[in-house]
């Protein structure tokens, strides 16, 4: 593995390893003193387009406490707003030295064509609508830590699957690791197209979510109002909202996921989110085993 | 440039198959051509050079009626004079040239200019298409006779469409008392925003914002609507959505004035190019390229007649704007230099078409769009000609083209077929490949 691109390209195998290199490393997270000197003397640089405080954060926590140094970058007051381009910003993040770079950009494909222009490996912080691969890992690992097994488990992933690249790399994560996946939201923002990729689909929460053991709640964007493909918050509340009425339809010990940051009241109400069955601090701590792993696979070199 | 620094010469072309779509008749037998004209016989005021052509084809006034010559304003991405030698590398006699330049061809006197300088540059013959609406800002209709009787050979705001409607019904309307069409950039502006390729599979697997091919076809169906209701001469630019078809056939059956073009890229590659080229903003055109299906019905269209013309829709543009990332790149392929060599791949060679038949789509038909006469072959045609090897075998390497765009998602394919030498009013523009403008011997 030269880059971390997206889930849809890795083999079963490597995401398998991955996930184990990230449960090894996540003890480190509960020591008093969470530093190992794995990547000693290795530069990291996290390189975001876009805004994101959550995952930037993760990533840099997980370089550091694998002692690796990190340059952050973010294109507020950076010289793309001179005209510069992406490609020669992270050829210069290259030429100062460091030794990877992470990237989150709201164009799909740009951490791919880095790739093809740099030396140094790419890890995909997030781009576009295409994938989020570290946040898959980290949602794979909080389901597997919780039920010990991903193979037969029930995965809903609700929401605007169409704009997410959280969806995407979720889906091809679980059924890669045996899962069945189904796609809930409304016309226009799920697809049937996804059938063939074999996911279920439907706009029927209720249907959607029986039986579930797993419930991914998608973040809504507001702009999805004013483009009109929904109509008010309300009404996306009362047919697609997880309140804990509607969790009633889901498995009794049904697992809740969200990426975070959460739209309170619309895609997922407070008592759910932080009711018993929510694992969101588990993913946020997840968060920064997963990014460790990448890294330790990655600049490590100890994983073959 | 040659025709006044050359001595002057007549030409007896020997061995071709001529292929004479404007009067139907295939024949093997000399051409001659002398004073820039077809000849019975050469005068013998002149010294006769013979051009031996054994095993090549022989196609009068082959055009291209979709480029982007991009002059005035964009000289970084082509100019006339990059975009005349293109065109004669690609074996085009002619081109009609796209009006949305920076300013646009929305005046009589810029219609004069680009029709001037292509003459004075003599690679080919640079037909100026004017804009519909003035500044291309699709509000008022801009003065098309003015610019008709400077030259102009139909309208179009091309890169974007006429999309109100009530401008586009006078559009058609007003275009009765002239002599050319209305030619539509087809796309309905709201479903297509945002967008930067085909709504599908490939799309959905890529995350790349896409739209659906019924963002055309909905303004064809309202522009056929328009044309019945007017009367006017309808042109549907690079048509690429099953529905569009569909309508452009429900308007023929009614004897409507409507005719259509199709692209060789679309003729060539589906959406899965977009994956294969793995996010290089290369295969970003607009249309955007279209899933298999779609291709067969455009090529069956073609075929069927349906779609009478092919252009290239040459859209040339400057290699670090097309290395933005996909959603941020412009849209466009240069296609002047391949468009021969797709349409013989693609329809000659696999025999859906007869060669007579693929190239009356790039001669008779876009003539008969623009309502330009040309007799063919015979004695007194101007002597546009192109010889082409229907068997040679090529790779695409747009670091040899003329175009000052690179721009296309061919590169590296193997065609089959090209254009070996191009003659403009008896005139030698390119040979074996090379633009020039050196006489014979030189
Ligand atoms: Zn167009």
């Amino acid at each position: 593995m030269d880059d971390f691109l997206g889930i849809a390209e890795l083999s079963t195998k490597t995401l398998e390893d991955l996930l184990d290199t990230a449960q090894a490393l996540s003890e480190i997270l509960s020591r008093p003193i969470k530093k190992v000197p794995t990547l000693r003397g290795r530069a990291i640089a996290n390189a975001f387009f876009e805004p994101s405080t959550r995952t930037r954060n993760a990533f840099e926590l997980a370089a550091k406490y694998l002692s690796a140094d990190v340059v952050n970058f973010s294109s507020t007051g950076s010289s793309l707003e001179k005209g510069e381009s992406v490609w020669d910003t992270v050829k210069t993040l290259e030429a100062l030295g460091v030794d990877a770079v992470v990237v989150r950009h709201r164009e799909a494909g740009v951490p791919q064509l880095m790739a093809e222009r740099l030396a140094i490996p790419v890890i995909n912080a997030g781009d576009g609508e295409h994938e989020h691969p570290t946040q898959a890992l980290l949602d794979l690992l909080t389901v597997r830590q919780r039920f010990g097994r991903l193979q037969g488990l029930r995965v809903a992933i609700v929401g605007d699957v169409l704009h997410s690249r959280v969806a995407r790399s979720d889906l091809y994560g679980f059924l890669a690791l045996g899962a069945r996946v189904t796609l809930v939201g409304p016309p226009g923002l799920v697809s049937e197209e996804w059938r063939e990729w074999g996911a279920e689909v439907t706009w029927d929460l209720a249907q959607g979510i029986r039986g579930a053991h797993v419930v991914q709640v998608l973040r809504i964007q507001r702009e999805r109002q004013a483009q009109g493909l929904l109509p008010s918050w309300q009404e996306y509340r009362e047919r697609w909202g997880i309140t804990r009425e509607h969790l009633g339809w889901a498995d009794p010990n049904v697992l809740v996921l969200h990426p975070g940051p959460q739209n309170r009241g619309v895609e997922i109400d407070s008592e759910v989110l932080e009711g018993a069955q929510s694992a969101v601090l588990d993913q946020v701590r997840n968060g920064v085993a997963v990014r460790m792993a990448v890294l330790y696979r990655l600049l490590g070199g100890a994983a073959e | 440039m040659t025709a006044e620094n050359c001595p002057p010469e007549a030409y007896q072309i020997e061995g071709a198959l001529v292929l004479d779509p404007f009067t139907g008749r295939e024949w093997s037998g000399p051409v001659v051509v002398e004073g820039g004209r077809v000849v019975e016989a050469p005068s013998g005021a002149v010294p006769v050079r013979r051009v031996e052509a054994d095993g090549l084809w022989l196609v009068p006034r082959l055009v291209d009626i979709h480029v982007h010559f991009r002059s005035p304003g964009q000289e970084w991405k082509e100019d006339l004079e990059s975009g005349s030698k293109a065109a004669a590398a690609g074996g085009m006699t002619a081109v009609a040239t796209m009006p949305n330049t920076v300013p646009p061809v929305d005046d009589p006197a810029l219609v004069t200019w680009q029709r001037s300088t292509g003459e004075r540059l003599g690679y080919t013959q640079i037909w100026p298409i004017g804009a519909v609406t003035r500044g291309l800002a699709g509000e008022t209709l801009a003065d098309l006779w003015r610019m008709q009787e400077a030259g102009a050979v139909a309208f179009s705001d091309d890169g974007r469409p006429v999309w109100d409607s009530r401008l586009m019904r006078s559009a058609l309307t007003y275009s009765q008392s002239l002599r050319v069409p209305i030619i539509q950039h087809a796309e309905d502006p709201r479903l297509f925003e945002g967008a930067a390729m085909h709504e599908g599979a490939v799309s959905l697997r890529l995350g790349i914002p896409a739209g659906p091919a019924e963002a055309e076809s909905v303004m064809v169906w309202r522009d056929v609507q328009l044309a019945a209701l007017t009367g006017g001469r309808l042109h549907i630019a690079h048509l690429s959505a099953p529905g569009s078809l569909e309508a452009v056939a429900w308007a023929k059956a009614r004897g409507l004035r409507v005719t259509a073009e199709v692209t060789p890229h679309h003729l060539l590659l589906t959406d899965e190019a977009v994956a294969e080229w793995g996010y290089h903003a290369v295969t970003k055109v607009n249309p955007p390229l279209r899933p298999q299906a779609v291709r067969d019905a455009l090529i069956e269209a073609v075929c069927q007649g349906v779609v009478e013309v092919i252009a290239s829709d040459h859209a040339p543009h400057h290699a670090d704007e097309k290395a933005l990332p996909y959603a941020e790149a412009p849209f466009g392929i240069a296609g002047l230099e391949t468009s021969l060599g797709v349409v013989l791949t693609v329809l000659v060679h696999t025999g859906r078409l007869k060669p007579i038949d693929a190239f009356r789509r790039m001669s008779a038909a876009p003539h008969a769009v623009l309502g330009l006469s040309y007799p063919g072959i015979v004695p007194g045609a101007a002597a546009d000609l192109t010889l082409i090897d229907p068997y040679h075998e090529w790779t695409v390497e747009p670091e040899r083209f003329y175009s000052k765009g690179k721009n296309t998602p061919l590169a590296g394919m193997r065609l089959k077929g090209r254009a070996v030498a191009t003659m403009v009013r008896g005139i030698w523009v390119m040979r074996e490949g090379a633009v020039s403008a050196a006489c014979w011997d030189a």
